[in-house]
């Protein structure tokens, strides 16, 4: 049996009197695609952040290449992270930088490289993402949103991580751009060879870039399969959100 | 109706907020002294927060310097003791209203600026992404503000205190009958090196408050925009209530003899 590249047993994470997640498993294997599904305001970001060290978790464990990572800090934090690369839903692109800068951000200030090697990287993964050298000296909030989701998308694999998240990849784009970011998505992927967790409410993205699909509700993963089970789940809360439908065992808190 | 109730969870927030300022606080003073130090970033916050308040604080000094003669002349002409402005006027600006103007001007300008860079920073996940990105928020954003800030408040406030005493002289000389030579002669007599040294202190520590509510609520700010904006807005009053109380403290500890 493999190790897991990212595993998490029993994680709980709450905020004040709101639990939002209720003991989370979860087993992402090396070079696996895996998206978690589930509404809005269920905790996937959550989920991500806790793996990352962003957030602690209240309870359970979580391992990444079989190491458990839920309470180290600082240097140790740090080499762990120097795995990852992450997309977040924003961009979270640095407002104060120029967009090749943000590429180069993790090469220059995380691993100590020269400006100008790391430029040179920088130039090469915009070009990956379909962004050529006119924009490399923009400020980020020169940029459409799509243009941003792909410095965002370059920034994440500058550093050929093992590992790559997505944080709602394609959420406030319009349908085709949606369309091409999964396909750079998997492409890239495809291409440095990464293991991938990604969450989305979007359901044409998740059946574009999943080998498995999971879906976190009511802060557990009710339920869990490859992408081509998806539709023959059997599961009610599987059925309505796939179908998007408004009634069902779903019921979707107002005040989140 | 329990009136109890209401108070004793305001003075449970209060100290909840208390207890995350100070962890804050542990956290930021401990990365001062841990590499990386990002000294390419000290020096650009040392630009925005001291060079640029310098318009601000120049301005805001002279016309307090002018107004503070122009009061002592008249109280003092009361009793016929019209002569003492000079001294008083150097007294007041090194000691008290140079380091608390500039501070109340700065926390306005540069705590404000802070707060919501950082803030916005904060909710559209900058932050988040530093920490991915294997950089620590702290040493990255925090540390070079507030060193430029506890550097550059000194150096804002002696010039400030210089503008300070040179509206006095400016008013007295110009409008209250002065002349020159003896204003300024009257003026050097009196002043020691203690009074300028003691406002000094004064401040490096209110540049050391600044920054430090500035980043704490921008770092601790939520939502959207609005949280942002309630982050500024809490960093400017904050900080300006701690520059008066730690003004009245430093006073007393400064003073006493
Ligand atoms: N830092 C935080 N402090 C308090 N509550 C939070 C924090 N982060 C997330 N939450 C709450 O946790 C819940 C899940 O958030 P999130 O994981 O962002 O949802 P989503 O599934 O849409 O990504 C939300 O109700 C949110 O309000
Ligand atoms: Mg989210």
């Amino acid at each position: 049996m493999t190790t897991p590249k990212i595993e998490l047993r029993g994680v709980k994470k709450r905020f004040g009197p709101k639990v939002v997640l209720d003991g989370i498993d979860l087993v992402i294997n090396p070079g696996e695609s895996l998206v978690v599904i589930g509404g809005s305001g269920t905790g996937k970001s959550v989920t991500i952040k806790c793996v990352l060290g962003i957030l602690r978790p209240d309870e359970g464990k979580i391992f990444v290449d079989g190491e458990e990572v839920t309470h180290i800090n600082g240097r140790a934090r740090d080499k762990v992270l120097r795995k990852f690369g992450m997309l977040f839903q924003g961009a979270a692109l640095f407002d104060s930088l120029t967009v090749w800068e943000n590429v180069a951000f993790g090469l220059i200030q995380g691993r100590g490289m020269g400006r100008r090697q790391a430029r040179d990287i920088a130039v090469e993964k915009l070009a990956k993402v379909g962004l050529g050298s006119e924009v490399i000296n923009l400020s980020p909030s020169e940029l459409s949103g799509g243009m941003q989701k792909r410095v965002g998308l370059a920034r994440a694999i500058a550093a050929d991580p093992d590992i790559i998240f997505f944080d709602e990849p394609t959420t406030g784009l319009d349908p085709i751009m949606a369309d091409i970011i999964n396909d750079l998505i998997v492409d890239t992927v495809k291409d440095v060879g990464a293991t991938t967790l990604s969450i989305t409410h979007d359901m044409a993205s998740a059946r574009k870039i999943a080998d498995r699909i999971a879906m976190l509700y009511k802060g557990k993963i009710i339920w869990h399969g490859p992408v081509s089970e998806i539709d023959n789940s059997g599961n009610p809360y599987v059925d309505q959100f796939i179908h998007g439908r408004a009634e069902g065992p779903i019921k979707m808190e107002v005040r989140g | 109706m329990n009136i109890f109730a209401p108070v004793g969870r305001a003075f449970f927030t209060l100290l909840a907020q208390i207890g995350r300022l100070t962890m804050f606080l542990v956290e930021v003073v401990s990365s001062c002294f841990r590499p990386p130090i990002y000294w390419y970033h000290i020096g650009q916050q040392m630009m925005r927060i001291g060079y640029f308040s310098l318009p601000v604080v120049g301005l805001t000094a002279f016309f307090t310097g002018g107004a503070l003669a122009l009061q002592i002349y008249l109280g003092g002409n009361r009793y016929g003791a019209e002569a003492i402005v000079p001294q008083i006027v150097v007294l007041g600006i090194t000691r008290e209203l140079g380091p608390v103007i500039a501070g109340l001007m700065v926390a306005g300008r540069v705590a404000a600026a802070i707060a919501a860079e950082i803030g916005t920073m904060r909710v559209t996940e900058q932050i988040d992404a530093l920490t991915t990105l294997a950089t620590n928020p702290i040493k990255y954003l925090v540390v070079p503000r507030l060193i430029a800030a506890v550097v550059t408040m000194p150096i804002l406030v002696a010039i400030g205190d210089s503008i300070g005493v040179m509206g006095g002289y400016i008013v007295s000389t110009q409008s209250l009958g002065f002349s020159s030579g003896i204003y300024l002669k009257n003026t050097l007599d009196f002043m020691k090196n203690e009074d300028v040294i003691s406002g000094l202190y004064k401040a490096a520590a209110f540049g050391f408050i600044i920054a430090l509510m500035g980043c704490y609520n921008g770092f601790n700010s939520k939502g959207g925009a609005q949280g942002v904006g309630a982050a500024t807005t809490n960093a400017v009053v904050t900080a300006s209530i701690l520059i008066l109380a730690a003004n009245y403290f430093l006073t007393s500890i400064l003073f006493a003899k």
